[in-house]
């Protein structure tokens, strides 16, 4: 085991970076043009980045599997974005959006990477508004600022319910003026199958063309991983179909140490499942719990008049209805955590009190927000106040201006109107926190290979606060790895072109087409959904809200038999040469099926309870979760040593000086 | 429910193609379309038939990338919500419903149900963009006030998924309204101000060049679009189109 | 303005467009000065008389409708083709009338109706009235009776069965027409927004329903009231 070594500057957080841009070697303009970058990625943190990169100078391909740069999967951010600007005045600065991040990752996290995230918050805001994202406003024609989970300040910026795909498309405008410009060469519908490197430093890598089937070589002078993340382990899951760890795992393989897979974020507020047949789960934002409010009925007779449906939501009294988060959580209430509040929904199901069939459904209620806001425009329009009917009008509109995309989408999934009858809710997974392990330069340990946004093990902890991805996406593509790529680069200014003649990319591709015929070759008996499901199934019940010594022992058995089988009997129909889905989709799946074995090792050797890591043998009586500061302040990086489970475990440090460490409490 | 499907396959873009009909036996009314492809196709692999070809990936109807015709209208019969979000309930046992790409010379099959809409990508590298540096070395955010009624209807157009759902239900397979979208959201916002009237005249140019049809206002686009963009904004963008030429001389 | 501005698809939408306004201006006016038939004889050969003579609208604005008329349906069609081949191969089942009007779909039809009207109506009308004027070179537009001859023309016209039910039809082809044609040429120029749209709908649905009814009341009253 060795201690890595993340390369934080010396000196003052405050002034880290700002100092360390000062420091750094620069590549003059003219060099850059003879420099080329590879993004894989065009979400947030890709999108960002290879704008930024062409608008530098260097020359710029990026690849992303779906069919245009603005599908990649951050166009299905709802909430929000968070930033540090203090419009409303409420206190908020940068060391606060700082001290909530370190706190709410549950003293995980690197400090000077989360403080560098604070600092650049701002800019992001400034940045956007430049490119012509149409946040919010309010009347005044000033920004508007609504609360997230886990804070006690107004910092997060939206755009209706679809922040992300505002976000997006402006960095999609801006890599769109690029591409008119000829700085970057677009290749959709690629999927990157494989890092090439060529003396130990990351110089290409091997792409699919999933329009033709063509393996193609692409060259440059580093490379930048930008995937997203890896939540589809799960199977059911709210990422995209096609969302992967692919990218990832193969450069895992190729020796960038891959950090804290177990920390995974399970959202509390998502719609539950109907059926075998689910091929994904929705998210509802968590901006909902700014108003909505959760509950469970108190009596169990209750219960089971609701599953039968002789009960509806609406006739239970209001004191027979539990608001578990207000009772446990008198401080934050509705707005804990959301792995806070992920555990005590589940805490309440596994009591027998979930409100649906499956019995995994709670309920999230507004009909008291929409009271209290139809009052509050009664009164401004000097109504009557006493009108009920009236009342819930004004308040339904209110709700409606905030949530009615969310609702719209609520009714059209479940057939059932949240402004009359409550939300059913249930945690499902939805980020993950872990990821390619990354110095403060964002560079991995392979070098010249970056990883950027939710595909590196980022700036989160153990569990990430809402509205901080985009954040964080955003940041590290325009602000942060613009800077510390040109430190490596700046080597490379006489390097020349990168040939993909060589041997090492000859290996690769070789690598690459003898995986892809073998699973075409195996004509099996099994589609490859049916393996993703069965993965899907061992992760959630064994790695997922709660985990166990002996149950991560079982996944991991469990996981490895699977891969052993998939290899044996899966069946992927079509050819090499074309357009073949399954073929896409059994690539995805076999690395999961590799991942998940490192999931549950990580699991298994982190013996606490922090963030989104639950092990039911670390809690306190009261059920929280109970963090060991003395033996696991570190990040747990891994190195592959050919099989999953032969990992190695590399611990960097985690070091709070500018923090004090502290029990996380919401009460 | 028990359905009966007739399905576009086309082997690639080379091939001739036609409509190929299946059975479905037992769809819950909860599963949505895709949901319901997805049982098809893993019967069909079983069968050892090739599955179905279909674009999605989000499946939450902000992607944009799902995108199918059926019973003769784009993201089918329900109204405001695309492909990925449709719903079985919306049919009945014993339907027959016919699954086809969305249809333009702009948006070539590429395989089964599957089209390119690179075009769309084209269009925005034409002008969808402002010319501004992301080094972050802007103003301030609040440095120039928006007037709300103006940043909604930014915003309004600003939602535009890029699906080509107004593309495939216009009977001349044009893009106007999404092009005037993007038009739009700039056009409503001091920043655009500078680049609008370049802006429309290339966006409008690269439009025609991409092969997509006039607009006869019929409307079609403004019913079948996902994201319910309104006609204002084509309206809208003949408004700059004119001005611009006039202003450019 | 740039050269290449109306080469482009916009471009052509606005100019038709202005064909279109133009031409509903053009049926405004006409229906006025037919609507005086109607009323007094007199009236309506003093207006004709004026407009076929005066050399302000002889040779400005009939030349102008002239060419708009031309243009508008050569344009029309020019455009009509160019959207069929925007969509080589089509659906195997359409489904059009949950997303629009039979009106804006054909449009093509029911301008070729008044295409189709449009040459009857010359022959009847336009062509005896050059021929008349500058061929013949009888500018006076008396009869050898020395009263004016237009009414008489007009009455003429309307003796005919076969010809009053052509008239008619084309009328509601007419209206059909202008049923989407009017508020389709102010979305082209850009005028339709927000809450004007709204009225202007409703204001378009009343132009493009009395002024064909004008129409065929002219006709109608032409034919009833004389004897066969
Ligand atoms: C439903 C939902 C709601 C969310 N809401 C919020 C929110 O309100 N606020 C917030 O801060 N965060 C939110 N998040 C989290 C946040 O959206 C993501 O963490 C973030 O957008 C990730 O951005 P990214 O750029 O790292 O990756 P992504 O946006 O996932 O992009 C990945 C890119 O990589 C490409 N790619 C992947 N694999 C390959 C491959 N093998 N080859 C080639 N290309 C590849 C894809 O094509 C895509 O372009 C939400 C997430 C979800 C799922
Ligand atoms: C006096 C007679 C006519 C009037 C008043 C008239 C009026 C109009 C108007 C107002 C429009 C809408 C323009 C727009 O959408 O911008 C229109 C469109 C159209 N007209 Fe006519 N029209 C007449 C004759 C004809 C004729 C003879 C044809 C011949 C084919 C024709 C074919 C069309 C077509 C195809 C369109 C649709 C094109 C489009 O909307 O862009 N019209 N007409
Ligand atoms: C009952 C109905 C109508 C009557 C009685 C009528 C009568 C006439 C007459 C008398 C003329 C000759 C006038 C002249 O050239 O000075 C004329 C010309 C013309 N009419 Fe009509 N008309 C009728 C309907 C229409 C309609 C519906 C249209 C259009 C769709 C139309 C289009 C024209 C045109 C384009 C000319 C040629 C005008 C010119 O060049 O001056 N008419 N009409
Ligand atoms: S305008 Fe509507 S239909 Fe057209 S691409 Fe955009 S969202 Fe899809
Ligand atoms: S359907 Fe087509 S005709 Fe115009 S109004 Fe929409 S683009
Ligand atoms: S799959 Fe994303 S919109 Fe349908």
């Amino acid at each position: 085991m060795g201690n890595l070594n993340s390369g934080v500057p010396k000196g003052d957080l405050k002034n880290k970076w700002t100092n360390y841009k000062d420091s750094i070697d620069l590549v003059n303009p003219a060099n850059k043009r003879n420099i080329d970058v590879i993004v894989v990625g065009t979400g947030l943190a890709g999108g960002s980045a290879s704008a930024t990169l062409a608008e530098l100078g260097y020359n710029v391909k990026t690849f992303c599997y779906q069919d245009s740069p603005r599908r990649a999967h951050s166009i299905a951010a709802q909430g929000g974005i968070n930033a540090a600007k203090n419009y409303q005045g409420d206190g908020d600065s940068t060391y606060r959006l700082f001290y909530d991040t370190i706190k709410g990752g549950d003293y995980r996290s690197r400090e000077a990477n989360v403080y560098r995230l604070a600092e650049v918050s701002t800019n992001i805001i400034d940045q956007c508004v430049a490119q012509g994202v149409p946040f919010a406003r309010d009347y005044g024609g000033l920004l508007d600022n609504r609360s997230f989970g886990g804070v006690l300040v107004s910092r997060t910026f939206y755009a209706k319910g679809q922040t992300g795909q505002q976000l997006l498309l402006g960095a999609y405008s801006a890599m769109n003026r690029q591409i008119a410009r000829g700085k970057i060469k677009m290749y959709n519908r690629h999927e990157m199958l494989d890092v090439v490197i060529v003396d130990g430093k990351a110089r290409g890598i091997i792409a699919r063309n999933l329009t033709t089937g063509e393996i193609e070589r692409h060259s440059a002078h580093a490379v930048v991983l930008a995937s997203g993340g890896y939540g589809n382990v799960y199977f059911l899951s709210t990422n995209a179909m096609g969302s992967n760890v692919t990218a990832a795992w193969k450069a895992h393989k190729k020796g960038a140490y891959f950090a804290n897979p177990c920390y995974t974020q399970i959202h509390p507020t998502c719609i539950p499942r109907s059926g075998e047949y689910q091929s994904k789960l929705t998210l509802m934002s968590e901006s909902l719990r700014n108003d909505g409010r959760i509950w469970v009925p108190k009596k169990k007779e209750d219960v089971e008049s609701l599953r039968k449906g002789s009960l509806k939501a609406t006739d239970i009294k209001e004191e027979d209805r539990d608001y578990y988060l207000e009772r446990r959580y008198p401080a934050f209430g509705n707005l804990v955590p959301r792995d806070v509040a992920s555990r005590a929904a589940k805490e309440r199901c596994d009591a027998g009190f979930g409100v649906n069939q499956t019995g995994e459904a709670v309920f999230l209620d507004f009909s008291s927000a929409i009271v209290r806001y139809g009052k509050e425009q009664a009164l401004l329009k000097g109504l009557d106040e006493n009108d009920s009917s009236l009342i819930k009008n004004l308040g339904q509109e209110i709700v409606k201006s905030k949530y009615g995309n969310l609702f719209q989408m609520y009714e059209k999934i479940v057939d059932e109107n949240p402004y009359e009858t409550p939300m059913m809710i249930y945690p499902a997974v939805h980020y993950t926190m872990g990821g390619i392990w990354v110095d403060y330069n964002l560079m991995t340990t392979v070098p010249g290979l970056y990883a950027i946004g939710e595909a590196n093990f980022s700036d989160h902890g153990a569990n990430r606060l809402g509205a901080s991805a985009l954040m964080q996406g955003l940041a590290d593509g325009y602000f942060v790895l613009p800077y510390t790529i040109g430190d490596y680069l700046s080597d490379d200014i006489r390097t020349g072109p990168i040939s993909t003649e060589s041997k090492e990319f000859e290996e690769a591709e070789n690598k690459v087409k003898e995986q892809l015929s073998s699973l075409i070759n195996n004509k099996g008996k099994h589609s490859v959904d049916y393996y993703h499901k069965k993965l899907g199934k061992i992760m959630w019940d064994e790695c997922g809200m709660a985990r166990t010594e002996d149950g991560l022992k079982k996944a991991m058995k469990e996981i490895k038999d699977l891969r052993d089988d998939f290899w044996k009997n899966v069946n992927v129909p079509g050819g090499l040469h074309e357009m073949n889905k399954e073929l896409e989709k059994a690539g995805r799946v076999a690395d999961f099926l590799e991942l998940g074995e490192l999931f549950a090792k990580d699991a298994l050797e982190r013996n606490e309870s922090c963030g989104g890591h639950f092990r039911e043998e670390f809690a306190t009586p009261e059920g929280e979760a109970k963090r060991n500061d003395k033996d696991y302040t570190y990040v747990s990086a891994w190195e592959y040593k050919g099989e999953p489970s032969k990992a190695i475990l590399h611990k960097e440090e985690l070091i709070f000086d500018n923090i004090e460490v502290k029990e996380r409490s919401y009460k | 429910m028990n359905l009966k499907l007739k399905i576009w396959r086309q082997k690639d873009a080379n091939d001739k193609g036609s409509m190929v009909d299946y059975d479905i036996q037992n769809v819950s009314e909860h599963m949505s379309f895709l949901e319901m492809l997805d049982v098809l196709n893993e019967e069909l692999i079983e069968k050892g038939v090739d599955p179905v070809a279909f674009d999605h990936d989000c499946r939450e109807g902000i992607c944009g990338m799902c995108s199918l015709y059926i019973n003769g209208e784009a993201h089918g019969p329900d109204r405001r919500v695309t492909t990925c979000q449709l719903h079985m309930r919306k049919f009945k046992d014993g339907d027959t419903i016919y699954i086809e790409p969305f249809r333009a010379n702009a948006f070539p099959v590429v395989k089964d149900l599957v089209v390119d809409r690179s075009a769309f990508d084209r269009i925005q590298h034409a002008g969808g963009y402002i010319s501004v540096n992301t080094s972050g070395n802007t103003q301030d955010a609040n440095a120039i006030p928006i007037p709300k009624d103006n940043a909604d209807l930014a915003f309004d157009a600003a939602t535009c998924i890029g699906c080509g759902a107004c593309v495939a239900s216009c009977k001349n397979s044009s893009a106007m309204l999404y092009v005037s979208a993007k038009v739009s959201q700039f056009a409503l916002l001091p920043q655009g101000q500078v680049e609008a009237k370049d802006r429309v005249l290339n966006m409008v140019n690269k439009m025609d060049e991409e092969g997509f049809g006039n607009c006869t206002n019929t409307g079609a686009c403004e019913v079948q679009c996902p994201k319910g963009i309104s006609l204002d904004n084509i309206s809208r963008m003949n408004r700059e189109f004119l001005s611009a030429n006039i202003k450019k001389g | 303005m740039s050269k290449s501005t109306f080469y482009t698809s916009v471009g052509y939408k606005i100019l038709m467009a202005l064909s279109g306004l133009f031409l509903m201006f053009f049926l405004a006016q006409h229906l006025t000065i037919n609507l005086l038939s109607v009323i007094s004889a007199e009236a309506f050969n003093d207006a004709s008389h004026f407009m076929g003579t005066n050399p302000l609208v002889q040779f400005l604005l009939q030349p102008v409708l002239i060419f708009a008329v031309v243009f508008h349906f050569v344009m029309g069609f020019i455009l009509e083709l160019k959207n069929r081949k925007a969509r080589s191969t089509d659906y195997a089942y359409k489904n059009p009338s949950t997303s629009s009007s039979w009106m804006s779909r054909n449009m093509i039809i029911s301008g070729i109706t008044i295409l189709a009207f449009l040459a009857l109506h010359f022959l009847d009308f336009w062509i005896p009235e050059i021929n008349t004027k500058y061929i013949v070179g009888d500018m006076s537009g008396l009869m050898p009776d020395g009263s004016f001859r237009y009414f008489q023309e007009l009455q003429h016209e309307f003796q005919s069965l076969p010809r009053v039910i052509a008239y008619v039809v084309a009328f509601g082809f007419l209206s059909l027409h202008l049923l989407h044609g009017f508020k389709s040429s102010f979305q082209s120029i850009g005028l339709t927004n927000g809450k004007k749209r709204a009225t202007l709908h409703k204001f378009g649905n009343i132009f493009a329903i009395l002024v064909p009814l004008g129409f065929v009341f002219i006709a109608l009253f032409h034919f009833l009231t004389q004897s066969h």
